[in-house]
């Protein structure tokens, strides 16, 4: 309720006051167009007085200031020509001080004095200093203010600059330079005195005033910036020393924090650079509530776009040691700062390091300090919870990774993998995500075993379970995620030595090996395809010198793989096992390793006998295990029995009778190998093809007995098309009566009453029969070798 | 004219982290009618990336696929041609082009697009073409040493299909192809 009325009264003031200012601006103009100089003064300072308000807020009075400025435009001309009022400037300077209140005296003085510096009668300097000094007759804040803002305005283009109009005998740039400095002290002192004006209660009123007033204060520094005379030698001896002297001593953090930014963003980063130290120098001096990390994150922006839009200048950064007075510069603030919050101090750091980066990026050691610094403010505490706090710390352990492009140098960084473990387990394996991502992205490569060990420290979160956490409580689909990348990652460590490249995987298998049942399916695939990969490496290079110990060798590799691959049962995951079992089988085979390769079959059954109970994966299961059986040239007879007897033995005990059929007649390939050296068995083939066809008899009358009609002769096409295939191989044991044979029964089958058609199963009799009269029509060996066969 | 991607034995993430960025690049989403898939993609992410290449994505079984419910076989027809595909683990010998073509009578189709060996081959025969896209990661094999990357596509045009093939080697993507015409009195 008082504030509403609080601003409906401003507004009516500042209505009143403009009301004012018209009303005597009629009679100035009046007077004004008469030439009438007694008259021009009179209204002119009655106009005037409308700004002795103390009713206003700032934002008000500014209005009511913009109106007089205008006017005294005017009125300035006025006094320019001297024809039109015959009054010279020297004594027009003495005629305004007769006005009787002080604030319009000074400005009419003031505008006299723009025309008295023109006219060159008498060196600037004296005339700004007179007015400079005069100004301290107005003590109350936003009135002093708007007049020394106004002085400020007019004198701008009247300084004593190198090459300007006013330079002379005794007129130098040093004393535009005094002019302004003097200027902005006072203008500090009122600024800051404006504190003091309200009730503890109206601070926040107050503050927000304060601020819309800053930018009057803060343009004298721009106009310092502007004076060409001012160079760094001038700014580092009197210009930058003054203005400091103002900021620390006026106490006051509004305006310390204002001024100090000021600063940095109005001054050349070449002058902040060579003056580092003395600006430093400063920050610790501040109250203790300026929130210098931001003004300090600022300057040190600031000159990383330095470094980076101008490179030749990064010699200057060694030379000063930028680096090393930042980095101190910030420890004593955060030191002095004992209750800023760690969010703050992280930011800094970051800042920080964004600034070496730019500016020293081949300089690890001090990227690597920046995180141990961090490191030391981390320590001794809880993990960070704070998520802003957080947040920061990713930003920055990702901004070297975004800076190098290149994880094997942040792996260097003796602090990095510190400051991670400073993070909560979630937030750890973010980072450890973001790690990872910038591998693939860049296609680094992983290629030593000590460095393997720092990445796998880094992304240990991902690897094992945590203190504090399981695998439970994690979503699904993102504990897939995560391992896939784990997984991904693996391909991306590699070395062409070979014994490096098995340190490597070992030094992997001690990290994964602890990764725990839900996490081994992942990891270890992509292990065991790595060590098949440099077991075939080693395999191709000239064979072992006999007695030489050579560290990494097949056997000792397929050692290891048992060893990893055994670890899958306690998972367990049975069905992977054997396929992964197999792929070493024939790896083994390649590497002429009989023993090894029988065990690794050996393996391979057991799982199938004792682990694999699902009848589908069986099916597949047993066709792999035959597949491979049929691959392998290493075993002598004894074994090479034993292992095919099991696979056919198992073949048969499949629990569809179909699967049954088709598992034995691919066992007849594991008795025909097409090689120069290969086993060519007709008589086990034809055992089996014709066990087959046992199987698929019975198969038809199941069918029949238990739905009346006979099955699709699918299974018996399927047998014909294996007899036609070893028939073409050469072997004996297939005669052509006995595919003659076949035929007939099938014809029989399909026409038989009680038989449905089947069209898939017609098309491939039809298919087949098409392919014989194609083979016999082919003339030559192979049309003698069909001919006896009658369609 | 009609686009079809043949490709497979990815192994992704057991035996590659990914596909070779080259034949990302070649891979735009949009160009390709379908894609047929021998199979070991072999996880989730792979198949929705290949779905965001092609919506129409047939996939046939590998055996170390994640998704199990992927069919052994899968037909289907394109214009004048009917394709099978069949990841190529179930057909013993492996690679055997005779128990191959057993399989693709059996299915009665044209061309038969199958893989497990990651080596690249395009034979014609009786029954009609075999096709095997290899490996589009170049991943390891035990059946085949140094696996190039490779996929194919095949464009269909009547009854002629031109079977392009994509190979990897040392860095540079080569291309090579095969006409086969389809003659209507082979699949009566």
């Amino acid at each position: 309720m008082l504030i509403a009325n609080g601003i409906e009264d401003e507004d009516k003031w500042l209505a009143e006051g403009i009301a004012g200012i018209q009303h005597s601006a009629f009679y100035l103009h009046r007077a004004l167009d008469s030439n009438n100089l007694r008259e021009a003064l009179k209204y002119s300072a009655q106009l005037l007085s409308e700004l002795r308000t103390s009713r206003l807020s700032p934002h008000k009075y500014y209005e009511l200031y913009m109106r007089a400025f205008d006017e005294l435009r005017r009125l300035e001309m006025f006094f320019k020509d001297e024809n039109r009022h015959g009054c010279p400037v020297v004594d027009l300077y003495e005629l305004v001080q007769h006005a009787g209140n002080i604030l319009p005296r000074l400005y009419l003085l003031c505008t006299v004095g723009s025309i008295y510096i023109k006219s060159k009668e008498t060196p600037a300097k004296d005339v700004l200093k007179d007015l400079v000094e005069m100004c301290r007759g107005v003590q109350h804040p936003i009135r002093g203010l708007f007049l020394r803002s106004y002085l400020a305005q007019i004198s701008r283009d009247k300084l004593p600059d190198i090459a300007s109009d006013y330079e002379g005998e005794g007129d130098t740039f040093m004393d535009a330079v005094e002019f302004v400095l003097q200027n902005f002290a006072e203008m500090n002192k009122l600024w800051v005195r404006m504190q003091h004006q309200g009730s503890l209660r109206e601070k926040e009123k107050l503050d927000k005033e304060r601020n819309e007033l800053r930018d009057l204060v803060g343009k004298n520094l721009h106009v310092l910036s502007q004076i060409e005379g001012v160079d760094l030698d001038i700014y580092r001896d009197t210009v930058l020393p003054k203005v400091l002297e103002q900021v620390v001593n006026c106490k006051d953090e509004l305006a310390q924090y204002y001024l100090m930014d000021c600063i940095i963003q109005v001054f050349p980063d070449e002058y902040h650079l060579q003056t580092l130290e003395t600006l430093l120098g400063a920050f610790p001096q501040l109250q203790s509530a300026v929130d210098i990390k931001t003004v300090l994150s600022r300057l040190m922006e600031r000159l990383s776009n330095y470094a980076a839009s101008s490179p030749e200048v990064l010699p200057d950064f060694l030379q000063v040691e930028a680096f090393t007075k930042l980095s101190n510069a910030i420890g004593k603030v955060i030191e002095a700062q004992v209750d800023m919050p760690i969010v703050g101090a992280i930011t800094l750091y970051v800042s920080l390091l964004t600034f070496t980066l730019h500016v020293h990026p081949d300089r690890l050691d001090y990227v690597d300090q920046v995180l141990g610094a961090c490191v030391k403010k981390l320590s001794g505490k809880a993990k960070l919870q704070d998520s802003r706090a957080t947040k920061q710390v990713v930003a920055l352990l990702s901004t070297p990774l975004e800076k190098y492009n290149n994880i094997v140098t942040a792996l260097t960084l003796s602090n990095y993998p510190r400051v991670m473990d400073h993070l909560d387990a979630a937030t750890n394996k973010v980072m450890a995500i973001v790690i990872i991502q910038s591998i693939m992205k860049n296609n680094t490569c992983v290629s030593t075993s000590d460095k393997v060990e720092v990445l796998f420290e880094l992304i240990k979160g991902l690897i094992k379970d945590m203190d504090g956490t399981s695998t439970d409580e994690l979503d699904e689909e993102d504990f897939k995620e995560e391992q896939n990348s784990v997984a991904r990652l693996m391909h991306m460590l590699y070395n062409d030595d070979p014994e490096e490249m098995l340190n490597i995987m070992n030094t992997v298998w001690k990290y994964i090996m602890a990764g725990g049942s839900k996490r081994l399916p992942f990891t270890v695939p992509p292990l065991v395809f790595s060590a098949l990969k440099l077991v075939r490496r080693l395999h191709g290079q000239d064979g072992d010198v006999a007695g030489e110990e050579v560290p990494a060798t097949p056997k000792k590799i397929f050692q290891l793989l048992n060893q990893i691959i055994e670890a899958l049962s306690v998972v367990p995951a049975p069905e992977l096992a054997l396929r992964l079992y197999l792929q070493c089988a024939e790896a083994a085979n390649d590497c002429d390793l009989e023993p090894v390769t029988y065990e690794f079959f050996t393996q391979a059954f057991v799982l199938y006998e004792e682990e694999v109970a699902d009848s589908k994966a069986q099916v597949t299961a047993i066709h792999l295990i035959i597949g491979t059986l049929q691959r392998m040239n290493v075993f002598g007879v004894e074994n090479r029995d034993t292992l095919t007897h099991k696979a056919t033995g198992y073949s048969a005990k499949l629990l569809k009778k179909p699967d049954q059929c088709r598992a034995v007649y691919a066992c007849s390939h594991l008795f025909w190998v097409d090689d120069q050296d290969g086993i060519k068995d007709g008589e086990r083939v034809l055992l089996c093809l014709k066990r087959s066809l046992r199987i698929a008899n019975a198969a038809q009358q199941m069918v029949n007995v238990t739905r009346g009609s006979s099955g699709p002769v699918t299974l018996f096409v399927e047998i014909l098309n294996k007899y036609l295939y070893f028939f073409e191989k050469g072997s004996p044991q297939i005669t052509t009566a006995a595919i003659q044979g076949l035929i007939e029964l099938i014809k029989t089958e399909m026409q038989s009453d009680s038989s449905t058609s089947n069209p898939a199963s017609d098309a491939f009799f039809a298919s087949t029969l098409r392919y014989i009269q194609f083979q016999k029509q082919k003339g030559g060996a192979m049309g003698e070798k069909y001919d006896p066969i009658k369609l | 004219m009609v686009l079809v991607l043949a490709l497979g034995d990815l192994h992704i993430p057991h035996r590659a982290s990914d596909l070779p960025p080259k034949f990302k690049s070649m891979l735009v989403p949009g160009k390709i009618q379908h894609i047929v898939c021998t199979g070991n993609l072999c996880i989730k992410e792979v198949h929705d990336y290949l779905k965001t290449v092609c919506p129409d994505l047939h996939i046939a079984r590998g055996e170390y696929d994640e998704e199990t419910r992927y069919p052994e076989t899968k037909t289907l027809t394109i214009g004048q041609f009917k394709l099978g595909v069949c990841h190529g683990h179930q057909v013993i010998p492996w690679g055997d082009l005779d128990s191959l073509a057993m399989l693709q009578r059996q299915l009665d189709v044209d061309i038969l697009v199958t893989g497990h060996t990651h080596q690249f081959t395009a034979y014609k025969h009786e029954a009609g073409v075999v096709i095997n896209p290899g490996s589009a990661t170049g991943s390891y094999s035990s059946i085949t040493y140094d696996v190039n990357p490779s996929f194919v596509l095949m464009d269909i045009d009547g009854l002629r299909v031109v079977v392009y093939v994509y190979e990897l080697i040392d860095g540079e993507v080569k291309v090579d192809k095969i006409d086969f015409k389809k003659t209507t009195t082979s699949n009566a």
